[in-house]
C-alpha cells in the first residue's frame, strides 16, 4: 500500500516537473532524454558509438542467459514445489567450460576497440595545431599554425549569472554556451594540445568522440576530424575547484573558406586593439578598463562587491595587506599568484595594460577609493616588476 | 574471562585472551589529540601545537602501560606457544605493511626519474612549454624555481653507514645465536653493541642533513630530487630510530632477566625489524646514493 | 534469554551459564576485549556513518533535483560530494565488513575469539577519530576539503584546513585498517579449531583472508599518497609540481594503485557472505568451493595489476592503454566463475526465499549490472567517452550500493539471529528488500543514460536537457534512504529482545560452527576448541 503511494507521488513530480521546462533539445549538445551516446560527427566518435553497442548486445546475451537460467531454479527449485535438493557441488567440465568461454567473449571484445584505441592515439599529420589551455575556470585557445597562426584568445561561459540562480528562465543553450568559441576548419585533422595554468580541467567534446584531461606543466594531445560543420559543445569532465560546472566548451566546425575569413578577421582584430604597455592612461581608463578584466578573470572568486568567500577567498574590499598597501606585493601577486591556494599567475594571461587597469580598479572600488597607497599603477609600474 | 584464567593458576589457557583493557581507547584519545593538533598546528593556529604535545606525551606514556602489560603477560606464561606464533605472523605481515609504504616512494621515485622527467623534456614540450629543460636526473625543474644544489654521492658517508648498518646486522645475528645457546651475558654484549651502531648510524645520518642544508643546499623543498631524497631517507632514519629503540627495550629487558632460549619472541621481532630497516637501507644505498 | 533448543550442540562446556564475568555499563564497551562486543561496534558505528553519508547524498541529490543553483553553492556541493564518497567508502562499507568479521570468523572457525583481542579494540577506536576529523572539518575555515574522494593533485593543494583533517583522517583509517587485517589473518591462520584446513574454511573466512591481505598490501600505499600531499601542502614538496620537475599524475598512479584493489576489499567480503546465503537457503550445498576460492584470489592479484584503468583520460601512451584495458578485462573472468557458481548452487536445489536470499538474489542480479558496466569502462575508447560521468558513478553505485550494502544486508539478516537471539520481522525484512530494490534502480538506472548524453560527475548545476533522470534519480534516492529506515527499526527491535526467539541453528540449510553454538552466541564461544571432522 505504502509503496504505491509513493509511485504515485513521484508520478505527479515527474508530470509536473515535465510541465514546468518545454526544453528542447540543444543542437550540438544533449539532447532531451538522451539515452545513449551522441551520434558523432568523427570517425572516432562513430566507432566508439559501434563498440558500445557491441558490448551492450554481448552483455545483454550473457545477462539474459545467467539470470534466465537462475530464475528458471528460482521458479522449479523451489522447496514449496517440493524439490528436493540434488548432491552435486562440482563438476571440472563446466567450470573449464564457463572460464575459457568468457576468455574468448572478452577476446571478441578487445580486438575490434584495439583498433579504436590506437587510432584514436595517434595524433600524427595534423592538418593544424591548437594549444588548449584550462584555467580556473575558463578555457584559452592558441591557433599553432594554420592560417590563424598566433590568434589567442580566452572562451569564457556566456550564461549570464541570474539564469543558474533561477532569477531568470534559462536560455536553450543554458550552461553550454561561451563567449568566443573555438573555430576550426570542417574535414580536417585538428591536433589538439592541452596544457593547464593551474588544477587539471578536462576538454570533452561528446560528439568528437574527445575527452584529454589537462595537467599543469604538461602537455597532452588528441585529435578530431569533423565531418559536419555545426557548433559542437562539451563541458570540463575533470573536478576542478567550484566552477567546475561552469567552463563549457564550444567548437563551431566551418568550412573551409569561412576559416580563412575568419582567420583574417581575428589577426586584423588583435593588431588594432593592441594595447601599448609604454602609454601613460588616466585613473579613469584604468579603472573602466580594469572593471572589465576583473569581471572576466577575477569576479569568481573574490566576487562582485569584492568581499570574496570568507575562509575560502580573501576579500580585496579593504585589504590591507595588498590593496591598500603598496603597489608592488600586489603587482607581484598578479603576475606569480599564490602558490598553494586558488590564485593563480596571471603574467602569461594577461598583459601589462590589463594587469595595471585591474590593479587600479581593485584600488578604487567599493570602500577602497581614496584610501590606500598608490591608486593609480601604471602598465610600466608593471612592466618594470616582470 | 579473568576468572576462568586466574583460576588455573600459572598454566596457559589454550588461546590467551587479555581481560578487557583501558589502552587502546586512551591511545586513540591521545592520537585524537595528536591528529587535531597537527592539522590545526600546520595551519598556524597555536592551539594545535599544545594539543599536539599533549597528544604525543599522553601515547608515549599509554603505549608503555600498553607494552608492559603485554610483558608481563608473557614473562607470566600466559603465551604459549600458539601465542608465540600469532606474534610471528603479525610482525611478518606487519613489515610487509611497511615494506608497501616504502614501495610506494621507491616507486616515486622511478616513475620521477624514468617517466616524468623524459615526458617534461620532450620535443613537444621543448616546443610549446619547457624550452630550456634537458630532462637530466637529477634535474632543478623546468621553470628554473628550484636553487641550485649538489646531490650526495655514495661516498663517504653512506658508504660509512651501510657499513655500520651491515655490521649491526651481524652483531645482533651474534646475539641471537648466545641468547639461544644461553649465554646471556655474550648475547647482551652484542645486542648493546648493536644499538650503538644503530644510533652512529642516525648520528652520521644527522650529519649528512646538516651537511646537505648548508653546504650542498640540497632542502626538502629542492625540486623533486630533495622531496625524494628527504622523504625516503627521512623516513627510513625514522624507522631506524624507531628500530634502535625497540632494541634498546629488549636490552633493558634482557639485562633484567628476560626471555628465555626458546622464548623470545620480542627479541626476534625487533631484530626482524631491524633486519627490514637494513634491506631498505640498501635499496636508498642503490638507488638514491650511487645511481 | 535460554534460546538453548533441541538442536543445540553444546561445544564450550561448562561457558554458557558465566553471563557474569562480562564487564557491565560503558566500561564493556570502552575496554572491550571481546570479539562480539567489538564486532557489534563496528556494525553500529559503520550503521550511523552510513546514515551520515546517506544525509549528504540526499542533500547532493535536492541540488540536482532541478538544474540551477538552488540550495547550496558549488563549493559546499563539492565538499558534499566529496565527504559523502569518504565517509561511504571509510566509514561505512569497510568498518562493515570488518565488524562481520570480528563477529563471524572466530565462530566460523571455532576460535575463541581474535588472535589479538586488545588491538582489535584499538582498531575499533581508531574509527571514531576519523569520523571526527571528516566531521569536524566542516567547520574549519573554508569548509571540508572538496577535491573530490580521489583528492587529485593540484586541486587537493589549493583546499583549506579542511584537507588536512582529510589527510590526517586517512592515515588513521588507514592504520585501523592495517591493523584489522592483521588480526584477522592471524586469527585465521593459527587459531582454526582442530580440523579446520583451510579449504573446509567457510567461504566467507576465505574472502575476509584475501581482503586482508589487500588491505596491509595497499593502505600503506595510500598513506604514502596523502602524505606526499602533506608535504607538498605545507612542507615545501614539489611531488606534484611539474615546475619544479614533479608530475600530478605521479599522484593519480598512486592512489589508484591503492585505489582499485580498494573496490574489491568493499566487495570481496560480500561475495564470501552470498556464498554462504546461497547455500543454506537452495539446501545444497556451495558448487565449485576450490574453484571460489581460485577466483577470489586471482581477482586480487589481478587487482593490483589495471589501476590505470582509471586514468584512461589522462593520456598515456598506446601501450599503456591497450595493457590496461585487457588487464582490466580478465578481471570479468573470475568474477564471472563466481556468478556461475551461485547460480548453479541453485540449481536443483530446494530453494525458499527469506529476506537474507532475496537480498542475496537481488545483489548477483544488480551485481552483474554494475559488473557489466564495469567491463564496458574498461575498454578505453568507450571510457574515454564516459569517464567522469555520471556512467562511472551509476557503475560503482551499482557494485557499492547493490553490491557490497546488500551483500551486507544478506549477511545482517542471516546472522542476525545469531547476534541478537531473536528472528527479525520477516514481513518488515521483505518490504524492506523490495523497496530498495526498486527504489535503488530508479535511483541509479537513469545515471547510466545521463552519463552517455555526457552529464559530468562532481557538477552542481547541469544543462536543461537532463532534468527528467535527474528527477527520477533524486525521487529514487529519497525512497531508498527511507526504505533504510525499516532496517533500522527492525534490527533496533531484534536487538532489543523483541520477536520470535532463535534456535541456535535459525535456518534450516544452514552449515558451520556459528550454528553450533545457542543464539544468541554467548560471551564466550569455544574457549575450548571444537574438533572438526
Ligand atoms: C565494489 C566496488 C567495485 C567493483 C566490484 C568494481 C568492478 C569493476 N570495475 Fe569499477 N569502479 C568502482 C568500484 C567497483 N568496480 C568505483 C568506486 C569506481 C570509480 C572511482 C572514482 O572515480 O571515483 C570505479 C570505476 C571503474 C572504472 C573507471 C571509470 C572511469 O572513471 O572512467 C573502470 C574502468 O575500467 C572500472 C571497471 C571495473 C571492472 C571491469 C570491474 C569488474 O570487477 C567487474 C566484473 C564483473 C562482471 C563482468 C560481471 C559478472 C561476470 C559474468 C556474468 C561473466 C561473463 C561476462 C563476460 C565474459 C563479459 N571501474
Ligand atoms: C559504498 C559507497 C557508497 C554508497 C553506499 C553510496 C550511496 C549513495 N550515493 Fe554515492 N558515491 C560514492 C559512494 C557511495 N554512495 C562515491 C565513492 C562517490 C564519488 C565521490 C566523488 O566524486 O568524490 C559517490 C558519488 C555520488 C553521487 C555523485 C555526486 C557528484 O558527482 O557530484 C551521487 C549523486 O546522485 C550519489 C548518490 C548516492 C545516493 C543517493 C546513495 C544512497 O544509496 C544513500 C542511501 C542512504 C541514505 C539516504 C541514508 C539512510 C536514511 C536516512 C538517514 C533517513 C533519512 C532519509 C530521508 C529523510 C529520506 N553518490
Ligand atoms: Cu575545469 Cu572542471
Ligand atoms: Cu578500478
Amino acid at each position: 500500500m505504502k509503496k504505491w503511494r509513493w509511485v504515485l507521488g513521484a508520478g505527479a513530480l515527474l508530470a509536473a516537473g515535465a510541465a514546468v521546462g518545454e526544453v528542447k533539445d540543444m543542437p550540438g549538445g544533449p539532447r532531451v532524454d538522451q539515452l545513449n551516446l551522441h551520434e558523432g560527427v568523427t570517425a572516432i566518435a562513430q566507432d566508439i558509438a559501434w563498440i558500445h553497442w557491441m558490448m551492450l548486445i554481448i552483455c545483454a546475451i550473457i545477462f539474459v542467459c545467467v539470470f534466465g537460467v537462475m530464475f528458471y531454479s528460482i521458479i522449479y527449485h523451489r522447496k514449496s514445489r517440493g524439490a528436493v535438493p540434488a548432491k552435486f557441488h562440482e563438476h571440472l567440465g563446466v567450470e573449464i567450460a564457463w572460464t575459457v568461454v568468457p576468455f574468448l567473449i572478452v577476446i571478441g571484445m578487445a580486438l575490434p576497440a584495439t583498433r579504436t584505441v590506437v587510432a584514436m592515439k595517434d595524433t600524427s599529420s595534423a592538418d593544424l595545431t591548437v594549444k588548449v589551455t584550462g584555467y580556473q575556470w575558463k578555457w584559452g585557445y592558441e591557433y599553432v599554425d594554420g592560417p590563424a597562426q598566433g590568434v589567442k584568445f580566452l572562451s569564457n561561459l556566456a550564461t549570464p549569472h541570474a539564469q543558474i540562480i533561477g532569477k531568470e528562465p534559462k536560455g536553450e543553450f543554458y550552461l553550454m554556451e561561451v563567449d568566443k568559441p573555438l573555430v576550426v576548419p570542417v574535414d580536417r585533422k585538428v591536433r589538439i594540445v592541452l596544457t593547464s595554468n593551474d588544477v587539471i580541467h578536462s576538454w570533452m567534446v561528446p560528439d568528437f568522440g574527445v575527452k584529454q584531461d589537462a595537467i599543469p606543466g604538461f602537455l597532452r594531445d588528441t585529435w578530431f576530424r569533423a565531418e559536419k560543420t555545426g557548433t559542437y559543445r562539451g563541458q570540463c569532465a575533470e573536478l576542478c575547484g567550484k566552477d567546475h560546472a561552469f567552463m563549457p566548451i564550444v567548437v563551431k566546425v566551418v568550412s573551409q573558406d569561412d576559416y580563412g575569413k575568419w582567420a583574417e578577421e581575428q589577426k586584423n582584430a588583435a593588431a588594432a586593439s593592441a594595447d601599448d604597455p609604454t602609454k601613460e592612461y588616466t585613473k579613469e581608463e584604468l579603472v573602466a578598463r580594469g572593471e572589465k578584466v576583473f569581471a572576466s578573470h577575477c569576479v569568481a572568486c573574490h566576487q562582485a562587491n569584492g568581499k570574496g568567500i570568507p575562509g575560502t577567498f580573501p576579500a580585496l574590499d579593504g585589504d590591507q595587506k595588498y590593496v591598500l598597501a603598496p603597489m608592488k606585493d600586489q603587482i607581484l601577486t598578479e603576475l606569480n599568484g599564490h602558490p598553494g591556494t586558488a590564485m593563480p599567475a596571471f603574467r602569461d594571461q594577461l598583459n601589462d595594460v590589463e594587469l595595471a587597469a585591474v590593479i587600479t580598479y581593485t584600488r578604487n572600488a567599493w570602500g577602497n577609493a581614496g584610501k590606500g597607497k598608490d591608486p593609480v599603477v601604471q602598465p610600466s609600474d608593471v612592466t618594470a616588476l616582470r | 574471562m579473568s576468572a576462568g584464567h586466574s583460576a588455573q593458576g600459572n598454566a596457559a589457557p589454550y588461546y590467551y585472551v587479555p581481560d578487557h583493557s583501558v589502552h587502546p581507547v586512551r591511545a586513540s584519545f591521545c592520537l585524537l589529540l595528536t591528529l587535531l593538533g597537527a592539522a590545526l598546528w600546520i595551519n598556524s593556529y597555536q592551539v594545535g601545537f599544545y594539543s599536539f604535545v599533549l597528544g604525543i606525551l599522553g601515547l608515549i606514556t599509554v603505549l608503555f602501560g600498553w607494552f608492559g602489560d603485554a610483558i608481563r603477560e608473557s614473562e607470566g606464561g600466559m603465551n604459549n606457544q600458539r601465542v608465540d606464533h600469532s606474534y610471528r605472523w603479525s610482525m611478518a605481515w606487519f613489515i610487509f605493511s611497511e615494506v608497501m609504504f616504502f614501495g610506494a616512494f621507491f616507486g616515486s621515485l622511478w616513475y620521477a626519474r624514468e617517466v616524468t622527467t623524459p615526458w617534461l623534456s620532450n620535443l613537444d614540450h621543448q616546443t610549446l612549454l619547457w624550452p630550456n629543460f634537458t630532462g637530466t636526473w637529477p634535474n632543478l625543474g623546468p621553470a628554473g624555481v628550484v636553487p641550485a644544489f649538489e646531490t650526495v654521492g655514495p661516498f663517504w658517508l653512506p658508504t660509512i653507514n651501510t657499513a655500520l648498518l651491515l655490521t649491526s646486522g651481524l652483531t645482533l645475528t651474534i646475539s641471537h645465536h648466545a641468547l639461544r645457546a644461553s649465554h646471556r651475558g655474550k648475547a647482551i654484549f652484542w645486542l648493546a653493541l648493536t644499538v650503538l651502531l644503530g644510533f652512529s648510524f642516525v648520528a652520521c645520518q644527522a650529519y649528512e642533513y646538516h651537511h646537505a642544508y648548508t653546504e650542498l643546499n640540497l632542502r626538502f623543498d629542492s625540486g623533486i630530487y630533495g622531496s625524494l631524497f628527504f622523504m625516503l631517507t627521512g623516513f627510513h632514519g625514522f624507522h631506524v630510530i624507531l628500530g634502535a629503540t625497540f632494541l634498546t627495550v629488549i636490552l633493558v629487558r634482557l639485562i633484567r632477566g628476560h626471555f628465555t632460549a626458546d622464548h623470545h619472541f620480542g627479541f626476534e621481532g625487533a631484530a626482524w625489524y631491524w633486519h627490514f630497516v637494513d634491506v631498505v637501507w640498501l635499496g636508498l644505498y642503490l638507488f638514491v646514493y650511487w645511481f | 534469554m535460554s534460546s538453548v533448543t533441541a538442536d543445540h550442540i553444546p561445544a564450550s562446556e561448562g561457558h554458557v551459564d558465566h553471563h557474569d564475568h562480562k564487564p557491565h555499563g560503558w566500561r564493556r564497551w570502552l575496554f572491550a576485549t571481546n570479539h562480539k562486543d567489538i564486532g557489534t561496534m563496528y556494525l553500529i558505528f559503520s550503521f550511523c556513518m552510513l546514515l551520515e553519508g546517506g544525509v549528504l547524498a540526499l542533500l547532493i541529490r535536492s541540488e540536482l533535483f532541478h538544474p540551477g543553483l538552488q540550495f547550496f553553492q558549488p563549493e559546499l556541493f563539492n565538499q558534499f560530494t566529496t565527504m559523502h564518497g569518504l565517509i561511504m567508502i571509510f566509514g561505512a562499507i569497510m568498518p562493515a565488513f570488518v565488524g562481520f568479521a570480528n563477529w563471524m570468523i572466530p565462530l566460523q572457525i571455532g576460535a575463541s575469539d581474535m588472535a589479538f583481542a586488545r588491538m582489535n579494540n584499538f582498531s575499533f577506536w581508531l574509527l571514531p577519530i576519523g569520523a571526527i576529523l571528516f566531521t569536524t572539518s566542516f567547520f574549519v575555515p573554508g569548509g571540508a576539503q572538496a577535491a573530490g574522494w580521489t583528492m587529485y593533485a593540484p586541486l587537493s593543494l589549493q583546499m583549506g584546513p579542511g584537507m588536512d583533517f582529510t589527510i590526517f583522517a586517512v592515515h588513521i583509517l588507514g592504520a585501523s585498517s592495517i591493523m584489522g587485517a592483521i588480526n584477522i589473518i592471524v586469527t585465521i591462520l593459527n587459531l582454526r579449531a582442530p580440523g579446520m584446513t583451510l579449504m573446509k574454511m567457510p567461504l566467507f573466512c576465505w574472502t575476509w583472508l584475501i581482503t586482508a591481505y589487500l588491505l596491509i598490501g595497499v593502505m600503506p600505499v595510500l598513506a604514502a599518497a596523502v602524505t606526499m600531499l602533506l608535504t607538498d601542502r605545507h612542507f615545501g614538496t614539489d611531488f606534484f609540481n611539474a615546475a619544479a620537475g614533479g608530475d600530478p599524475i605521479l599522484y593519480q598512479h598512486v592512489f589508484w594503485f591503492f585505489g582499485h584493489p580498494e573496490v574489491y576489499i568493499m566487495i570481496l567480503p560480500a561475495f564470501g557472505i552470498i556464498s554462504q546465503v546461497v547455500p543454506a537457503f537452495a539446501r545444497k550445498t556451495l558448487f565449485g568451493y576450490a574453484s571460489m576460492v581460485y577466483a577470489t584470489a586471482a581477482i586480487a592479484i589481478l587487482s593490483f595489476l589495471v589501476w590505470a584503468h582509471h586514468m584512461f583520460a589522462t593520456g598515456m601512451p598506446v601501450t599503456g592503454q591497450l595493457y590496461f584495458m585487457y588487464a582490466t578485462m580478465l578481471i570479468s573472468i573470475p568474477t564471472g566463475v563466481k556468478v556461475f557458481n551461485w547460480v548453479a548452487t541453485m540449481w536443483r536445489g530446494s530453494m525458499t526465499f527469506e529476506t537474507p536470499m532475496l537480498f542475496a538474489i537481488g545483489f548477483i542480479f544488480v551485481f552483474v549490472i554494475g559488473g557489466f558496466t564495469g567491463l564496458i569502462l574498461a575498454v578505453a575508447p568507450i571510457d574515454i567517452a564516459v569517464h567522469d560521468t555520471y556512467y562511472v558513478i551509476a557503475h560503482f553505485h551499482y557494485v557499492m550500493v547493490a553490491g557490497s550494502l546488500f551483500g551486507m544486508f544478506a549477511g545482517a539478516y542471516y546472522w542476525l539471529p545469531k547476534w541478537t537471539g531473536r528472528m527479525y520481522d520477516e514481513k518488515l525484512g521483505k518490504i524492506h528488500f523490495w523497496s530498495s530494490m526498486i527504489s535503488f534502480n530508479v535511483a541509479f538506472f537513469p545515471m547510466h543514460f545521463l552519463g552517455l548524453a555526457g552529464m559530468p560527475r562532481r557538477y552542481a548545476d547541469y544543462a536543461a536537457q537532463f532534468t527528467t533522470f535527474n528527477e527520477v534519480a533524486t525521487i529514487g534516492a529519497f525512497w531508498f534512504g527511507i526504505s533504510q529506515l525499516v532496517f533500522l527499526y527492525l534490527a533496533i527491535k531484534a536487538w532489543r529482545g523483541h520477536g520470535e526467539p532463535a534456535a541456535a541453528k535459525a535456518w534450516e540449510g544452514a552449515t558451520g560452527l556459528e550454528w553450533s553454538v545457542p543464539s544468541p552466541a554467548p560471551f564466550h564461544t569455544f574457549v575450548d576448541p571444537p574438533t572438526v571432522k
